[in-house]
């Protein structure tokens, strides 16, 4: 019998056409998905292709996102936009989601991922795609070029760093507040570029759009992806949009599989987290920051504005207003979580409270879109990045936090305990 | 592959891409950014490295951002191969995708500044031609060690893609 594989190890090894792999391996891998937006794909791959004279190898296996750059504001992003819709269509590319959200978000929803897919994204936010078991990550332009003409690519295999977080997440604490909490454990080189594979008691009781959490935010962490086993939420996730059927069976680790290191971390006894300017590895309990005051609270990103993220602010909105002086900018996730927030009420909830609802997209996360912030200001923020500039001009300054405590600090007009104002309501 | 010795150029742990290539020159053309590769932790190194000449490095080699610049300087340089006892992953991705030789060597440690070497990629050894020594590091494989020796993936790519449609690249 061959060793017992990670998850990790038995996608590379399935894609390579290989029995087995072990950790430093190099090897080639058949990519059974390519995903690209609006500002690190087509308008970067298009000039590489053709010098190269090749098309894309096969339409079928790529999937183009607009979200950086939507909607257009200028001239300039208006351009970004056309090149990509005219170059997706001409390279027959069927699979393509303009201005319908956040590739990351976008890319399970409308059921591209399916477990033990060997999948590469031109964004470093890829890892995302793990929470749904498959080996996903980030590249740049120029091997995007390359796995475009050849439809291949090389890793050189990780090993899997294990983490589990047993016991139950308390009331007001979310996925958000764990990936906090490792970025100031481990630091942002902690995942060495290995696999950072999440398990335990209160990651099984997460819903998809908490995982997808876990595992974007491995990027944080310095992990070339993170992972999450499939289990009987994936399939229904999965099922729900649209697929016909889902393996989890196969695409589980070999019991007695190798880990370079396995941790353990007790939810119950996390608090809320914050993250001071400008790195998420600066995240401590709420209470060290309580009181500093804002300027603006925004709601947004893959990280951040997903269904279930806009249900934990509304958690707390609902019945209260924003701070007057203060403004809460919401920008959902996609156009899907857009919809579903409007019909079960979340967005009225929102707006009454006195949030301004942006379009679906990137938005202020990186600074592409609308929201971002001037010259010494202050943002408490729901995305997965807080370095300097980012979020607009290079003296402002952004807190990382969960919807709950972003949502708090809106009402509160300072950084507060979202747990407090939980507490005030009936349940 | 580097059959010639090349000098060592010796550097500690976690050199990141800002020292690689500093962000206040990241705007200037690549000749002029390479010229201040490394400066804040050794001012000769770009001024005084030969073609030839091999980098090496300890733990987490390139952490950092992922800007390509980082190992382009290095290439530019003349730097004909970075040895670390390990790399930030990004980093290791792009120096081999733009034509320059990462190898991963756990006693890079060992080797002194200065001293000539030569590094063997396919049987995975490092040759100390002053003490007469050899470490080992791991070796690369074929396929991506003929993409490094043809300048990295695009005029990897190019060639194969010329090959294929009988010598001569299409438009
Ligand atoms: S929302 Fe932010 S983190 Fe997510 S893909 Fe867009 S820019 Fe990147």
């Amino acid at each position: 019998m061959s060793r017992p594989m990670t998850l990790a190890e038995k996608i590379i090894a399935r894609a390579a056409g290989l029995a087995s792999v072990a950790p430093g391996n190099v090897v080639t891998c058949a990519v059974d998905l390519a995903m690209m937006h609006d500002s690190g794909g087509p308008r970067r791959v298009k000039p590489l292709l053709e010098k190269l004279g090749v098309k894309v190898w096969n339409p079928d296996k790529v999937v183009v996102v607009t979200d950086h750059y939507v909607p257009a504001v200028d001239a300039e992003s208006a351009a970004i936009l056309d090149l990509t819709r005219k170059w997706t269509k001409q390279q027959g590319i069927e699979a393509f989601h303009d201005m319908q959200g956040i590739c990351h978000v976008v890319l399970p929803e409308r059921g591209h991922l399916q477990p033990g897919m060997f999948v590469v994204g031109g964004d470093s936010h890829s890892p995302t795609g793990g929470a749904f078991g498959c080996f996903m990550f980030g590249i740049g332009a120029t091997e995007m070029a390359g796995v475009l003409a050849t439809g291949e690519t090389w890793v050189r295999v990780p090993g899997t760093i294990l983490i589990e977080w047993n016991g139950r997440l308390g009331r007001g604490l979310s996925a958000k507040d764990i990936m906090l909490r490792l970025c100031a454990e481990l630091g942002m080189g902690g995942g060495d570029y290995q696999v950072v594979q999440y398990a335990g008691e209160a990651v099984r009781a997460m819903g998809m759009a908490e995982r997808m959490t876990l595992c974007n935010m491995a990027a944080e962490l310095g992990g070339q992806t993170g992972m999450i086993a499939p289990d009987a939420t994936t399939r229904d996730f999965l099922l729900q949009a649209g697929a016909k059927n889902v393996d989890i069976e196969t695409w589980q680790p070999d019991p007695g599989a190798t880990y370079l290191k396995h941790l353990s971390f007790d939810a119950s006894m996390l608090a809320p987290q914050v993250a001071a300017p400008h790195s998420p590895a600066n995240a401590a309990s709420v209470e060290q920051h309580c009181g500093v005051a804002i300027d603006q609270a925004y709601i947004g990103a893959c990280t951040g504005a997903k269904l279930e993220d806009l249900h934990m602010a509304a958690e707390i909105l609902r019945g209260r207003k924003v701070a007057s002086g203060l403004r809460l900018l919401v920008a959902p996730a996609s156009a899907r979580i857009t919809t579903q927030a409007a019909s079960d009420g979340t967005l009225a909830a929102l707006t009454e409270a006195g949030a301004i609802l942006l379009s679906t997209g990137c938005g202020a996360c990186a600074g592409y879109g609308a929201g971002v912030l001037a010259e010494g200001e202050v943002c408490i923020s729901s995305t997965a990045r807080n370095f300097k500039g980012r979020m607009g001009a290079g003296t402002s300054k952004v807190y990382l936090g969960s919807p709950y405590t972003v949502a708090a600090a809106a009402v509160a007009g300072r950084i507060s305990d979202p747990r407090e104002m939980l507490a005030e309501k009936p349940r | 592959m580097n059959a010639q010795p090349g000098k060592v150029w010796k550097f500690g742990d976690d050199i990141d891409t800002d020292v690689l290539a500093p962000g206040l020159y990241m705007k200037r053309p690549i000749a002029e950014l390479a010229r201040h590769c490394l400066e804040l932790v050794d001012p000769r190194f770009a001024a005084e490295v030969q073609p030839g000449d091999i980098v090496v490095g300890g733990r987490n080699f390139g952490m950092g951002s992922s800007r390509e610049q980082a190992a382009e300087a290095l290439k530019i340089l003349g730097v004909a191969a970075v040895l670390a006892q390990g790399f930030a992953g990004i980093f290791y991705r792009n120096a081999l995708n733009l034509g320059l030789l990462a190898l991963v060597c756990p006693d890079a440690d060992k080797l002194k500044a200065g001293t000539r070497i030569s590094v063997d990629p396919i049987a995975g050894t490092v040759t100390d031609h002053d003490s007469g020594t050899t470490l080992a590091c791991e070796p690369l494989p074929q396929y991506l060690l003929a993409m490094v020796r043809d300048g990295g993936l695009m005029p990897h790519l190019q060639k194969k893609f010329a090959a294929r449609s009988g010598g001569e690249a299409r438009p």
